[in-house]
């Protein structure tokens, strides 16, 4: 199964230099493109989907193998193994990649520069599928490096050229800046005799502190890949930049990735967890979610607010490893359990209705050629009627509403919060309740950020030509899109089947399963106990459905069924305009007046012009990045200032150089003898 | 579930009757919201040109999210037979879902209107159902449940006593309860100018059986909060599971005193009060949040308060 599996990932790799042999080799132009583009797509979904078969029936057969590849370091080799953590992952990963795939079949064919996208995807690919597997910290971070510089070039492939190399540059600070936390995290963990692999690393004795130094890089390294706030700046310029479908990649699976890597450190090479460990993370965890959500409502780039709404799902996932983290450390097993259960759930859930999200907003951006702005979209639902049925499903479901996906793990996290008051400590018994109402608030305002996407995007009249002249998109990325949804609905009406298909990764890692949900009757969910609460999807989803159709069908029978079409009301003011429907900045105005002279500092200059000056009425609005003003411009300045004073050192005399050396050299022998 | 939608209109007219006595009108009948319901399903649909499926689908879908919600709450007896179906937290978020697909569909027809009514909604809901949450939380950990049976089974019994936090949880839903259910100070439901509309707003392009379905959800909504005040909050005369005929029947003329109480009081409170401007309503909302975390990290601090 593991052979099996790292085969698939070398299969990615050999695509990759196929499409590059191939093309350089082979015609070029137009219609080479089009043939490198289907067999690069074609090849990854096939290994992708084979992947996924073979990850599900390990996570399924409770398969747990190992394996040591004679490469890497020249005495230790490169360890993998696969467990039910990894095997849950891999399945993520392998679904998200096999949709991504099947999607780019159609969507890939629109792409300016195929050979820019082409050779790194199926590299991305084999780097994601490779770190779940990784049983090293060696092969941990060279698979994890693959990722990120792979997903690096992708970021760079759409020609939009200054935006991209803001992205870019950005992007390869914060990543570089990850890995380097992750580094050293794994150098603690490996200890001064330095045992690389994860097996040895589990066994080690640490003091606290060391434990504590660990936390923090993790949550450096892995944070700073997911999105937590405020290692998130790099995230909503990096993922929209890149191609819808790796764009959905991004946000849906190398998220969940860095997930992986953070409990794959914290819940399982750390060892026995502290219970205030859980404070940082809850406490990020929760303003992620908030903050996430609110700079959604206020963005009007249709796929820089999908990548916001990655954000706030991250929170909620952490909010979710928090609590479990709490429980764990205090015993509570079973409690643990659900907490973990409802923040892999909800990873998973994201990764199905965000890759929706993200291949509907690529089938806008094909059909409209390109337009991004929320504003300047609009009534595609009469010209893209499939996309918009599954895009809507797919934003249902972020908008955590039932009976859909993303509702059944907000509801498992609800649950979760419920049982805390038992903990015993001081501090997370003011903390979780507040993490509990940040997460409310999240859930509510996801619901108003996704009318208010998917209501000016989709709904209303077209406000441009191009969005008037729309096309509905090609039959793969429909059937990609409607693929996801279907997932989204079949996961929220049976959520029982993912419970229990995790239920061997909590045991593994926190000791203890949930109850075993597919014997319940009528395939309810019970995450605790039948008197304290139950959750029945297939009952709310047909009970809503028989009485809709009940009603339609009693008043089309028994009333009236006559229709007549005219225009809309106006108030008596003829020719109402498309442009003067409500836009997206004006459906979230009273929210970012509550919140935004908080969160975001922003302000509103009116200018208006006196009574018979011909001027125009301006409206001026200001929005900061408070984490980015407070946090990053100043290390970047500090960054600068430092290399001007050190760029000094590039023009001594070679004597000066030497005595550097010889400096540098004495202390080195002065540290290591005051050490010992 | 069919008492329930039997039942609404009725308590929609007694509402605005009493209101029109308080004001000194004689007012429309009692029955009047029947009557209405009856004319709206009988005349035709005046569809906008570019409404879309999803315009024509939603008044079904709201009312059914809104009605199955309704159903879960125990009105006269606790027991219900389909009880387990969702506990607390999923009947709000299926209010939630009906609100959200009101709101895509106050989009739909793309006039000034929808988009104010839909913007000022998701204001409201945004403060609202958070602070919902928070009163479930406050609930649930009283009475070790989220599912509503249980928690006015226990209600009803002698081991609650007086508490604080429940104090709290009353004061924060039955503001959350104005809010959702249009009413005067946050929203005035029998308002036709614009600057002052935020449901009417949403469903000014409906008419016909789209306008009736709407209009029923409406009142369906106002039996649902009422009922669920009445269940957490004052659960005498619920009929026990299997407590015969005689039981149910006292229970559900107790519910109905205790709708019109609910009825009563609302119409009384609605005219004793002003219509807040809408940005004095994040205040008012943010009161029941407080009021709702408050009480939650009261009941984390200890079980007793």
């Amino acid at each position: 199964m593991l052979t099996a599996l790292l085969l698939c990932a070398v299969a990615l790799l050999a695509v990759s230099v196929l499409a590059v042999l191939g093309y350089g080799g082979g015609r070029r132009g137009v219609a080479g493109g089009a043939v490198a583009t289907t067999l690069v797509y074609g090849g990854c979904l096939a290994v992708s989907a084979l992947a996924f078969v073979l990850a599900l029936a390990a996570l399924l057969g409770g398969v747990t193998a190992g394996l040591t590849v004679p490469l890497g370091l020249p005495w230790l080799g490169a360890h993998f193994r696969l467990d039910a953590l990894s095997a849950a992952f891999l399945v993520l990963v392998t679904l998200g990649a096999a949709g991504a795939s099947f999607y780019a079949l159609g969507y890939g064919q629109h792409a300016e520069a195929p050979m820019r996208v082409l050779p790194f995807y199926p590299v991305f690919l084999a780097g994601m599928l490779l770190v779940p597997l990784a049983d090293d910290a060696y092969a941990f971070l060279l698979c994890w490096e693959l990722m990120s510089l792979a997903s690096w070039a992708l970021v760079l492939a759409e020609p939009r050229p200054e935006e991209n190399a803001r992205a870019g540059y950005l992007y390869i600070v914060m990543a570089s800046f990850g890995t380097l936390a992750l580094l050293l995290a794994f150098g603690l963990l490996a200890g001064p005799e330095g045992h690389y692999a994860f097996a040895e690393m589990r066994g080690a004795e640490r003091t606290p502190l060391t434990s504590a130094l660990v936390l923090t890089l993790a949550i450096l390294g892995a944070g700073s890949k997911a999105g937590l706030v405020p290692l998130h700046v790099w995230l909503p310029l990096a993922h929209p930049a890149a191609p819808s479908h790796v764009s959905a990649l991004m946000s849906g699976v190398m998220t969940k990735v860095a997930v992986y890597a953070f409990i794959r450190i914290v819940f399982d090479l750390v060892g026995q967890p502290e219970w205030w460990w859980s404070i940082p993370i809850l406490t990020l965890g929760g303003s992620t979610a908030a903050l996430g959500v609110l700079h959604a409502l206020m963005e009007r780039d249709l796929k820089r607010l999908l990548a916001y709404s990655t954000i706030e799902n991250i929170g909620i996932v952490f909010i979710g490893l928090g609590l479990a983290l709490a429980f764990e450390a205090s015993g509570y097993r079973a409690a643990a359990a659900l907490a973990l259960t409802a923040a892999l759930f909800h990873a998973f859930n994201h990764t199905l209705f965000k890759s929706a999200l993200f291949y509907g907003a690529g089938a806008v951006l094909t059909a409209t050629h390109g337009e991004r702005n929320i504003e300047r979209l609009g009534g595609l639902i009469h010209r893209m009627p499939v996309s918009s049925a599954a895009v809507l499903v797919a934003a249902m479901a972020a908008a955590a509403l039932p009976p859909l996906n993303g509702f059944v793990s907000e509801w498992l996290a609800f649950q979760a919060i419920l049982v805390s008051p038992d903990l015993p400590q001081w501090g997370l018994k003011f903390l979780i309740p507040t993490v509990g109402m940040l997460l409310a608030l999240a859930a509510a305002l996801a619901a108003s950020c996704f009318v208010r996407a998917y209501g000016i995007a989709w709904l209303g009249r077209p406000r441009t030509a191009a969005a008037a002249e729309a096309v509905e998109t090609d039959r793969f990325s429909s059937a990609a899109m409607l693929g996801c949804a279907a997932l989204c609905v079949l996961f929220g009406l049976f959520p029982g089947l993912v419970i229990d298909a995790l239920a061997p990764v909590t045991e593994g890692l926190v000791g203890a399963r949930m109850p075993a949900q597919l014997g319940q009757a009528w395939l309810s969910i019970v995450p605790i106990a039948d008197s304290r609460s139950s959750y029945n999807g297939v009952l709310v989803f047909l009970f809503i459905v028989a009485s809709a159709m009940m009603a339609a069908a009693a008043i089309h029978r028994f009333a009236s069924r006559a229709l007549r079409r005219a225009p809309p009301w106006d108030c008596g003011f003829p020719n109402l305009s498309p442009s003067m429907q409500y836009t997206g900045t004006s459906l979230s105005q009273p929210l970012r007046r509550v919140f935004g002279p908080v969160v975001f500092r922003s302000r509103e200059h009116v200018e208006m012009p006196l009574p018979g000056s011909v001027a125009p009425a301006r409206i001026v609005r200001q929005r900061q990045d408070l984490v980015w003003e407070f946090l990053y411009l100043p290390i970047g300045r500090a960054v600068g200032r430092a290399t001007e004073v050190l760029n000094h050192l590039q023009f001594l005399t070679i004597r000066r150089y030497l005595v550097f050396v010889f400096l540098s050299l004495v202390l080195l022998l002065l540290g290591l003898g005051l050490w010992s | 579930m069919f008492l329930v939608l039997l039942v609404a209109p009725l308590l929609t007219g007694l509402v605005r009757k009493v209101k029109a006595r308080l004001q000194r009108r004689r007012g429309p009948p009692l029955l009047q919201p029947y009557r209405d319901l009856r004319r709206l399903l009988h005349k035709e649909v005046v569809l906008a040109e570019n409404a879309s499926w999803l315009f024509r689908v939603a008044p079904y879908l709201v009312f059914t999210a809104t009605w199955v919600a309704a159903a879960l709450v125990p009105t006269f007896a606790t027991g219900l037979l389909f009880s387990w179906t969702g506990d607390l937290i999923a009947i709000i978020a299926l209010l939630a879902t009906a609100r959200f697909l009101l709101g895509l569909a106050a989009l739909d027809i793309g006039t000034s209107f929808g988009g104010i009514g839909a913007s000022r909604e998701s204001l409201i809901a945004s403060l609202a159902e958070p602070a919902t949450i928070m009163i479930v939380f406050t609930i649930a950990l009283i009475a070790g449940s989220t599912q509503l049976s249980h928690i006015a089974a226990f209600m009803a019994s002698e081991d609650v006593g007086l508490r604080v936090s429940l104090a709290f949880a009353l004061v924060a839903l039955v503001i959350v309860a104005i809010a959702e259910n249009a009413r005067i100070p946050v929203d005035n439901p029998a308002t036709h100018l614009e600057l002052t509309m935020v449901h009417e707003a949403m469903v000014l392009e409906y008419s016909g059986r789209h306008l009736a379905m709407i209009e029923a959800a409406a009142w369906v909504k106002l039996v649902f909060h009422l009922s669920l005040i009445a269940c957490i909050f004052f659960p005498f005369g619920l009929a026990q599971n299997g407590g015969g005929l005689v039981a149910y029947a006292m229970g559900a003329g107790l519910w109905l005193l205790k709708l019109a109480a609910g009825g009563v009081l609302l119409a009384m409170f609605e005219t004793s009060i002003a219509k807040m401007r809408v940005f004095r309503v994040p205040g008012f909302l943010g009161g029941a949040l407080m009021l709702g975390l408050l009480a939650t990290l009261l009941l984390f601090i200890s079980g007793s308060f």
